[in-house]
């Protein structure tokens, strides 16, 4: 399937209240696509992968722009770009690691134009999925990642279930270690939901990456102050330094006294469908110190119960050794 | 064949021809006709380059696409067209971005520069045009034009980067010659920080 030069035919609102958004979202149901930065629509489009009988252009709407100070710590409007992200001074000075995700995100042009909401609800990377193939994804009944000839080197090592592709954000683990909550509106209202339970899994849902459904709209990411700043590590591997998708990345948030961790949040980037919590090593390390020895500790109980395909058995080491440079405390 | 009708002009009359042609299709007309309510409006108002712009443009329609064929500013090249390569780069409101995953009705109410927009009216260079020159930052010149709009959205946000700075604000332009020392010798130039 070739690129085509130009976008299928399609209509395309602009509303300027999330209202007007929801309304045009219900009216169009399954047909309509929301686009933010449209930095994962437009590939879908030309390829013809999928299709769409209208576009509904979010970023019109104010009340989903700018980062707030909230009651209890700040809430980020979905339309935030991720360059501003990177730029804000309270998330910089608060929450650095997420101002270090974003900034780790594509090349300059797609941070300047995707936003927070886009990069946590994008689709995932799968080329065969990507292509257009009819794969479980896609709602067909087999996966051509996951055969003995498949190219599976940047799909997953957890939690497979039928389909085998990754989670591509690299904002998306930073969240749920910030234990943020995404607010999502709909006609029948607006209810909040933490990050960690917006990602959804192939084994509850194969064909959407989120909680999302056509009709919802993420209006805003609302990140508690309980770890503001505290001590953080993310670091993203990728091919390339610029546009390519994680093959790991991991964020991690500690409260550290006295050199002591009291208490953490490690979550893996790139390795299963959802953002992986590594709550075993959490376990392991709280009431350690965060030096060498103990992150020496920990050995492989990251990876221990991975089950990799024929290409990805890297990903393992890879993420034991992110492991260990989080607790130690430096790369 | 005359001699005197190369490519570029080639191209520039057939963008000339279908646009008077678009303005009495009935293709477009008809299109507009089952148009359901509160989309958006075709015709738009464009400020490109400081000017404006009426044009019509579909509602799906890229702003390369628009740049290109519609206003035949040929300067924004088409690489990859899924925002893999940075050749289409353009500045909307001084940001650089990328036109072929922009729709045009995107930035219906920005300022779009784009690399014709940037010599003086007297013909001068921009200072980032002059110093490419004076580096020989361009091989085949492909991606130039890309690369001169990131910088110039660089220098715009920060006058006087770091050499690191400028690898991580370019680093969205690719170059197939490999030239990119050149491109940020050029831009270290261009900021005044070599002489």
């Amino acid at each position: 399937m070739s690129s085509h030069d130009v976008m299928p035919e399609m209509s395309l609102y602009q509303p300027v209240r999330v209202e007007d958004a929801i309304g045009i979202a219900n009216q169009f149901a399954d047909r309509g696509w929301l686009v933010g930065g449209g930095q994962d629509t437009y590939g879908w489009l030309k390829d013809r992968a999928k299709s769409a009988d209208a576009l509904i252009d979010l970023k019109g709407i104010e009340s989903m722009r700018g980062v707030k100070e909230t009651a209890d710590g700040i809430e980020i409007g979905a339309l935030v770009t991720l360059t501003e992200i990177t730029k804000d001074p309270i998330i910089a000075q608060r929450y650095p690691l997420l101002a270090q995700a974003a900034g780790r995100v594509a090349s300059p042009q797609i941070r300047n134009v995707g936003t927070i909401a886009g990069n946590v609800s994008q689709d995932v990377r799968c080329w065969y999925y990507r292509r257009g193939l009819n794969c479980y994804r896609a709602g067909g009944n087999l996966c051509y990642a996951d055969t003995p000839e498949g190219m599976n080197r940047e799909h997953a090592i957890f939690n497979a279930s039928r389909c085998v592709a990754v989670t591509p954000s690299d904002t998306g683990p930073a969240l749920v270690a910030l234990e943020a909550q995404m607010v999502i509106n709909n006609a029948s209202g607006q209810r909040v939901v933490a990050a960690e339970e917006f990602f959804v899994g192939p084994n509850l849902d194969i064909q959407n990456t989120t909680v999302l459904r056509p009709g919802d709209i993420l209006t805003a990411v609302r990140i508690p102050s309980k770890w503001a700043n505290a001590q953080f590590y993310f670091e993203k591997v990728a091919d390339r330094n610029a546009w390519d998708f994680a093959l790991v990345s991991l964020s991690a948030v500690m409260r550290v006294n006295n050199g002591v961790i009291e208490d953490s949040r490690i979550v893996v980037g790139a390795v299963q469908a959802t953002p992986r919590r590594l709550t075993e090593v959490e376990q392991a390390v709280r009431g350690k110190a965060r030096n060498d020895s103990t992150a020496d500790s920990i050995g492989d109980l990251a990876s221990r119960t991975a089950n990799p395909l024929n290409y990805n058995h890297f990903k393992m080491p890879l993420m034991d050794n992110l492991v260990k440079r989080a607790l130690r405390g430096q790369a | 064949m005359n001699p005197k009708l190369t490519r570029r002009r080639f191209i520039k009359g057939v963008i000339a021809s279908s646009a008077a042609a678009a303005s009495t299709s009935l293709w477009y007309s008809a299109i507009g006709a089952d148009r359901p309510a509160g989309a958006v409006e075709r015709l738009l108002s464009l400020n490109v380059n400081g000017q404006t712009r009426r044009v019509d443009v579909a509602p799906q329609e890229t702003l390369a696409h628009t740049l290109r064929y519609k206003l035949g500013l040929t300067g924004t090249k088409l690489g990859c067209n899924r925002g893999e390569c940075g050749a289409c780069t353009v500045l909307a409101d001084d940001v650089n971005i990328y036109a072929c995953s922009t729709l045009t009705h995107e930035v219906s109410k920005k300022a779009v520069m784009t690399v014709e927009g940037l010599r003086a009216a007297d013909g001068t260079l921009h200072p980032v045009q002059a110093a490419f020159v004076q580096e020989l930052s361009p091989a085949c010149g492909f991606c130039t034009s890309g690369q001169v709009m990131s910088a110039v959205a660089l220098l715009k946000s920060n006058p006087r980067p770091t050499r690191e700075e400028a690898r991580q604000a370019m680093s969205g332009n690719l170059c197939r010659c490999g030239a990119y020392d050149h491109y940020l010798n050029g831009v270290m130039r261009a900021s005044g920080q070599l002489s």
